[in-house]
């Protein structure tokens, strides 16, 4: 099935391409009512075309904040984001995002309509083609049956899969994940896994994932970015590409995980300045 | 103190192989004719005003004072009579008529006022002062100014019923907008949605169900101000509405006509609610699950 997953990527046997998108140095802040809050501190990367990016780190390592950012719906204080050589100003159709959330379906909308919708509004493409790249976008995910029905009437997962059936329909430059499978049970996570993972075999698009869990970073992902918390900085940047479900358990990706998992860990000790039992009372 | 507690007995793993649905029995049942017809929201509807209606006619032939409490039948018979020979269908055509044109006034203002507050802060702070201000001001209180400013006649009717709806639609929206999921927005935005084809494709939506609520209230607030106002003053004699019919018949102790009157306002309020707005919503937020 997945075969072509394990291979390995162009870039090691081709001198590197042009990056799709650049991050340089990059700061986010955010305002909360009472702080300003610093969630990344100069944080660079290069996204490849057909890249599978994963953006992985404990919870408060402006993972997500960061992928605000690539999406336009935040301004970085301090260094510079480009998709395809353009400076990033605001969100648009041309990176679109899956929510962590169920609501990011519009309820008023059946399926196909969702899907329809940003094609429509983007005018990206005609109304004949947006209508036939709708339904073989809802058809891959495996949604035909319920391409008429009203959002509210799904699971979560089937939700998920028509957020991915309407971004990828967009064909857009980057697809920005941001933890998209939190919300839903192991069975149903590991499903959708490996449907993105066939999904990616099929028309290999790029896409920037972010998540809190090692193994599903290390499944999902051609290559990880290694997030330390408080504010958020680049702690590594390592190669996945050779994993997905069936080396799970094995030798080197349980190798990998233990590296990143020490990786973490370290930095966990690290905040908290002493260890545990050494405290003052 | 006490011997570990034995381990459980090891018992051999269970697999079904097939498994036959034969003996399960019933799955599936139809309802019954009772159940199918208890679950028709109208049939209870009707029950309910029914039973309302005989209760009504009993205690008024007990009392057996027409002056006071005319039973139901007889109402009826009045009302029918005003209807086929008498003004009622004309008072009602003119009251309803000044009703649609103040209650669409007043939610078109709501909507500019609205709009001016989801993108403006001056905007926010200018309805929410007003808001305060008017939402708590009977609108009949304006009347005596609306009467000094108009004169007698539809444009004071319709200045109230503006100021009724006005406050009331325009606080619901604008709450409906500011409860607009940080999701969807971002959702809206990532199309490249911005100003106001976010407003009318994301934003007006998903709150609708808010402005559905407001329209209601609106509507209610209208009606009772328009029917109020009419008993005040009937416009001219020929052309007044339902309020002004039901004010003259009681001048000349009608009573059965005065509750024929006030029939005529219970049921334009019923088929509003339960045939235009009831209609609106199953369209609209239940088919979208956003209301059960």
């Amino acid at each position: 099935m997945n075969d072509t997953a394990t291979a390995t990527p162009a870039s090691t046997t081709q001198p590197p391409s042009e990056p799709l998108l650049r991050v340089e140095d990059v700061t986010l802040q955010y305002k909360t009512a009472e702080h300003l809050v610093t969630a990344t501190y100069r944080v660079s990367f290069d996204v490849h075309s057909a890249d599978r990016f994963v953006l992985l780190g404990p919870s408060g390592c402006g993972k997500s904040t960061l992928l605000k950012g690539v999406g336009g719906f935040m301004k970085p204080v301090e260094g510079s984001m480009r998709l395809r050589g353009r400076p990033i100003d605001g969100p648009g159709p041309d990176r679109m995002m899956v929510f962590q959330e169920f609501d990011q379906l519009m309820p008023w909308k059946t399926v196909r309509e969702n899907v329809l919708f940003p094609m429509k509004v983007s005018r990206k493409f005609a109304a004949a083609e947006a209508n036939d790249r709708a339904l073989a976008a809802i058809e891959k995910v495996g949604l035909a049956k319920f391409r008429d029905v009203f959002p509210h009437m799904l699971s979560g997962g089937m939700k998920q899969r028509v957020a991915i059936a309407r971004a990828m329909a967009m064909e857009p430059d980057i697809l920005l994940m941001d933890e998209p499978y939190a919300a839903l049970d192991a069975l149903t996570r590991r499903q959708m896994q490996e449907e993105l993972l066939q999904l990616w075999e099929d028309t290999r698009f790029t896409v920037l994932f972010v998540t809190h869990s090692i193994e599903e970073a290390i499944i999902l992902g051609s290559r990880i970015l290694v997030l330390s918390p408080h504010p958020g900085r680049v702690k590594a940047e390592l190669n996945a590409h050779q994993f997905t479900h069936r080396e799970q358990g094995g030798e080197a990706f349980m190798a990998l995980q233990r590296r990143i998992h020490d990786m973490l860990f370290a930095e966990c000790l690290e905040a908290h300045g002493t260890p545990r039992g050494a405290g003052h009372d | 103190m006490t011997d570990p507690r034995p381990l459980p007995p090891l018992r051999p793993e269970i697999e079904n192989r097939s498994l036959a649905s034969g003996q399960i029995g019933e799955v599936k049942r139809p309802l019954s004719a009772w159940e199918r017809v208890t679950n028709i929201d109208w049939v209870r509807r009707i029950t309910i005003l029914l039973i309302l209606a005989a209760a009504w006619e009993g205690y008024g032939r007990y009392l057996n004072n027409p002056l006071m409490v005319p039973p139901f039948s007889m109402v009826m018979e009045s009302l029918w009579q005003a209807t086929v020979n008498g003004p009622l269908a004309d008072r009602t055509f003119t009251s309803v008529r000044v009703l649609v044109i103040g209650y669409a006034c007043g939610v078109a203002l709501a909507a500019v006022f609205t709009a001016l507050a989801v993108s403006t802060r001056v905007g926010t702070d200018l309805l929410s002062t007003l808001t305060a201000m008017f939402n708590p001001l009977p609108a009949i209180a304006l009347l005596p100014i609306a009467l000094l400013w108009f004169g007698l006649g539809i444009p004071s009717l319709v200045f109230v019923i503006v100021h009724s709806v006005l406050w009331a639609v325009a606080l619901n929206t604008h709450s409906g907008f500011l409860a607009v999921s940080e999701t969807m927005r971002m959702a809206g935005q990532n199309y490249g949605l911005k100003g106001i084809r976010f407003v009318a494709f994301v934003l007006m939506p998903a709150a609708f169900p808010a402005i559905l609520s407001g329209l209601k209230i609106g509507w209610a607030f209208a009606w009772r101000t328009l029917i109020a106002a009419e008993l005040v003053f009937g416009v001219s004699s020929r052309s007044g509405g339902l309020g002004w019919f039901i004010f003259e018949n009681r001048n000349q102790l009608d009573t059965a006509a005065v509750f024929a009157g006030l029939t005529a306002v219970i049921i334009i309020g019923l088929v509003v609610e339960s045939v235009i707005f009831r209609n609106v919503e199953r369209k609209t937020v239940r088919r979208w699950g956003m209301q059960r």
